[in-house]
């Protein structure tokens, strides 16, 4: 890679490059004062740090196909950015360069409830978009904890999850195409407005390439229409165990809940203080389950439910029937769990939230051996996750000013993240691997898949000059971690 | 004088502001709270509209630290994003971590209007409104006179059309633009007013200066609503102005020697309540504690117990349902110092939902600051102009013939856009419609 060209502020290619800058996008949209470039340096991951040279703010494709032109004429590295809400650094400007910040792309250009989809800049917070569709019976499904801030684009980039994938899908079941500028500058259109176009799936291979292959300037996005109603139960339980035993009971009994939620007693305990929903703060844990679709048969799901949950020891402590998803109990109860990570902050300065995927029947296993693994190192750990996805969350707590503890984290860190690979899992779920899981990823394939991996992105994007040092580890540009990091959403 | 490395290794020779103060000021672990998830950014009503990650609370917070740590200075660029935030704790409702924006940006602003160069401190003009004027609600109205006799004869209207009132200085010349159409002058409330019906309460009520200046017929509504509800309403004389706008555009003196004189005026041990209809006056009184210096919160705190919303304050006494129908499409606007720092949303809706005939309508960001923000309008118009266009196209789109709002602040702003747009559309206090349906009165 050649991507290393970092632009030093009192350089003449600098000066050059910022009078180009300027002369595209205009002034008020280039940030390049150091004081004003600093808050550009990490986004929801805090590990690593970089300044970005200049951070530009394009408003049309036409800015980004004439940044990244003036990017390869100069042999500058650059980087799409978001709200910066990733939880991996995947928009920190690792060779320093011209961080793109798509927030001034922000408009929903169309949207069309007849054929079902809304195309959108990239810039567009995921709430918007739901937001604009009030009313229409329709909805965009894809809710990652953080939609309230995080952007389309940046859900793209990442592939996102959140609560409702489990019966809905993930960022990439609902794209449907998108507007992106290759590194060579060119503006291709990928996918369209209609479902399933012949050859093969780019579409698919974009969402999720967490910006290896261009910068995406729309999207075309699925909607999904409204359920009818839905049934949403608090289960309490004694244990642990009891919750995920009762999460692959509910699986086998062949119902697809629309979410299926887990948060252990330390997490009980954090949102409860955070948002006073009204949780049991002695339960060993609880599980969040949703039904929802056509209400007559609502009721007898929610029954049947109710009885795999005592099979197991469990109760339901509450059911809370909805019509919409707008109704303040129903508001109340999933802004308790998508800010959860959030509000650990109210057990421990400090934190660091790992994303590990294991099948789903293995959630018993990797509990206890997470449980094993607290006690080992003698760290306190919290549980949230989406345990219909098997797709885990601990959040190890920690003193930063302890040095010793610290250590013993990043060592239970990597004995869980093992642990999911060994049992055929992941070590990421939906956060993306950015950065920080880099050095995890020679674990997680073999040296042939990377291989190919890294073939198509410098097919894409030879030079790598897009997103240098992301997703995929090539020589000498793994950055090595040093410390756990604290980190928010999920 | 605070050396400390910069980001690039050089030293930050001069912090560009009082920081000694500021660290007295600001516990460091309220910094630390941040967890830098950005889940605040979206609710930002600057950040919104700039997309600029140093004018969302996550930038402003990383800032202010930056600068703590010295690692930056507090030059231009750090005091302008400082400057535009607009102090309305939208970021507060939205932080899962329970960060205190509040506690980090306005030791800030304080400290940035001490230390501020030659041409950004406030002009003497400014400084005279903000001393002298409001905190008079007497010297206000003497001060609106003859702009009320203006415009009687209509003489107010001819200047703005003439383009006269450009010879003003702007700051004036943005304040006459906001003057709603003031009543004849009314005689002030009595000391003590009776209950009807059987005594429920006993409470006080805080008139404030510039609401009870421009829109002294909300003051009486609500004077007549307590009444209605079985209130007997004391109007302590010796009450002073809250102390917010000194406070919120960071000259704390004349702030803390309000709060000690209301503290006087409202005895907490004899009433049931001090009612507030005013959103911004009512976080103010409720964050006297905060402002007075530790041998004093104990007092503090006595007195912030009994201070209510008046929409808080009637939905926990059970209120009266009023009798008479007032059929209007009404939107409600959530003013940032109701929703976000007293986190008050669904009283008055609750009390707009009583009243027979009366449609409430949903507003599309409801909670987003509509630009008035205190005297913001005054210090940063270009913001405030773009927030209030933008709440202005929203309480359009509802097809609403009224919105109500808890704020006399965003009244006035909402009024403006009104009047440049020249809409039908009516601004009034959520209390004005409660009276209304107590009195059966039309407008």
């Amino acid at each position: 890679m050649s991507a290393t060209a970092a632009v030093s502020a009192t350089t003449p290619l600098a000066s050059r490059l910022l009078a180009e800058l300027t002369a595209i996008v205009g002034a008020g949209n280039v940030l390049h004062q150091r004081d004003e470039l600093l808050v550009y340096e990490c986004d929801g991951y805090v590990v690593n740090k970089k300044v970005p040279d200049v951070v530009v703010f394009p408003t049309c494709t036409e800015h980004v196909v004439e940044l990244v032109k003036l990017c390869n004429r100069h042999d500058v590295p650059y980087v799409p950015r978001g709200a910066g809400t990733s939880l991996s650094g995947g928009t920190l400007a690792v060779g320093g360069g011209v961080m793109i910040c798509l927030t001034r792309m922000k408009r929903i250009l169309e949207i069309n409830t007849r054929d079902r989809y809304a195309i959108v800049e990239p810039g567009v917070v995921n709430v918007w978009l739901t937001r604009a569709l009030a009313g229409t019976g329709f909805h965009y499904a894809p809710d990652p904890s953080s939609q309230t801030a995080c952007t389309i684009g940046g859900n793209t980039a990442t592939n996102s999850g959140g609560p409702h994938t489990l019966k809905y899908g993930v960022t990439v079941n609902h794209v449907k195409g998108v507007e992106l500028v290759l590194p060579d500058a060119s503006v291709v259109t990928i996918g369209g407005i209609t479902d399933d176009p012949p050859g093969y799936d780019l579409t698919g291979l974009v969402v999720g390439s967490e910006g290896t292959f261009g910068v995406v300037t729309k999207v075309i996005v699925d909607l999904t229409r409204d359920p009818e109603a839905g049934r949403t139960l608090l289960a309490v339980f004694d244990t642990v165990e009891a919750a995920t035993e009762t999460v692959s009971g509910i699986i086998a009994a062949g119902i697809v809940p629309a979410a299926l939620e887990m948060l252990d007693n330390l997490m009980i305990q954090a949102v409860e203080q955070a948002f006073g929903f009204g949780f049991p703060t002695a339960a060993g844990a609880i599980l969040i389950i949703e039904v929802d679709g056509i209400d007559a048969g609502l009721d007898r799901e929610a029954q049947l439910i109710s009885e795999i949950v005592q099979s197991r020891g469990g109760r339901v402590q509450k059911s809370i029937t909805w019509r919409t998803r707008k109704e303040p109990e129903y508001v109340a109860i999933w802004k308790s769990r998508k800010s959860a990570f959030g509000a650990v902050g109210r057990l421990s300065p400090t934190f660091c939230t790992q994303d590990g995927v294991v099948p789903r029947t293995l959630l018993p296993h990797i509990m206890r051996f997470i449980e094993g693994v607290a006690r080992r190192y003698d760290i306190r750990i919290a549980n949230v996750f989406h345990a219909g996805d098997g797709n885990i969350h601990p959040i190890l707590l920690f003193d930063e000013r302890d040095g010793e503890q610290v250590q013993r984290v990043l060592h239970a860190s990597r004995e869980i993240l093992e642990e999911c690979i060994r049992v055929g899992g992941s070590v990421t779920g939906e956060h993306g691997i950015g950065v920080e899981k880099m050095a995890l990823m020679p674990r997680l394939f073999a040296p042939e898949d990377l291989a190919a991996m890294i073939a198509i992105r410098n097919a894409l994007n030879p030079e790598g000059r897009c997103s240098p040092s992301k997703l995929l580890p090539s020589g000498g540009h793994c950055i090595e971690r040093k410390s756990p990091g604290r980190r928010a959403s999920a | 004088m605070v050396t400390a490395t910069a980001m690039d290794g050089q030293q930050v020779q001069d912090a560009g502001i009082d920081l000694d103060w500021l660290t007295r000021k600001i516990e460091y672990r309220n910094f630390q709270e941040c967890i830098h998830c950005g889940l605040c950014t979206a609710s930002c009503p600057t950040y919104v509209e700039t997309g600029n990650e140093n004018d969302s609370p996550r930038g402003r917070i990383y800032l202010m630290r930056a600068v703590t740590d010295g690692r930056l200075g507090m030059g231009p660029h750090v005091r302008r994003h400082l400057e535009l935030c607009l102090d309305c704790r939208a970021c507060e409702s939205a932080c899962p971590s329970g960060v205190r924006y509040g506690t980090l940006i306005e030791p800030f602003k304080i400290a940035l209007q001490k230390d501020a160069p030659a041409g950004a401190k406030a002009s003497l003009l400014q400084r005279m409104i903000l001393h002298h004027l409001f905190p008079y609600a007497g010297r206000v109205k003497t001060a609106l006179a003859p702009a009320r006799l203006f415009q009687k004869l209509g003489l107010l209207d001819l200047a703005e059309k003439s383009g006269m009132t450009r010879l003003l200085p702007p700051t004036l010349r943005r304040m006459m633009a906001m003057l709603p159409r003031l009543s004849g002058a009314r005689p002030r409330l009595p000391e003590v007013l009776p209950p009807i019906g059987p005594k429920r309460a006993r409470v006080a009520l805080f008139l404030g200066c510039v609401a009870d200046a421009m829109y002294p017929e909300t003051n009486a509504a609500t004077a007549r609503v307590l009444q209605q509800n079985g209130c007997e309403v004391m109007v302590p004389r010796s009450q002073v102005c809250c102390g917010a706008i000194h406070y919120h555009s960071g000259v704390e003196q004349p702030a803390i020697a309000l709060a000690r004189r209301n503290m006087t005026a409202f005895d907490p041990d004899r009433l049931d309540a001090i009612i507030v209809n005013a959103a911004g006056c009512g976080a103010m009184l409720k964050e006297y504690p905060h402002m007075l210096p530790a041998a004093e919160h104990d007092q503090a705190a006595r007195f912030v117990a009994k201070v209510k919303d008046i929409s808080e304050f009637l939905v926990a006494l059970g209120p009266v349902a009023p009798e008479h129908p007032v059929p209007l499409k009404v939107a409600y606007h959530d003013a940032c110092h109701l929703c976000h720092a007293q986190q008050i949303r669904s009283q008055p809706r609750q009390l707009l939902a009583m009243i027979p005939g009366l449609e409430l309508v949903p507003l599309e960001e409801s909670e987003l600051c509509c630009g008035a923000a205190g005297t913001y309008n005054l210090t940063q118009p270009e913001m405030s102009e773009r927030l209030g266009r933008r709440k202005m196209d929203h309480i359009e789109a509802t097809g609403a013939s009224v919105v109500a709002a808890g704020n006399v602040g965003c009244i006035l702003q909402i009024a403006r856009k009104i009047k440049e747009r020249r809409s039908t559309i009516e601004v009034v206090h959520p209390v004005d419609l409660l009276d209304r349906a107590y009195q059966g009165k039309q407008a």
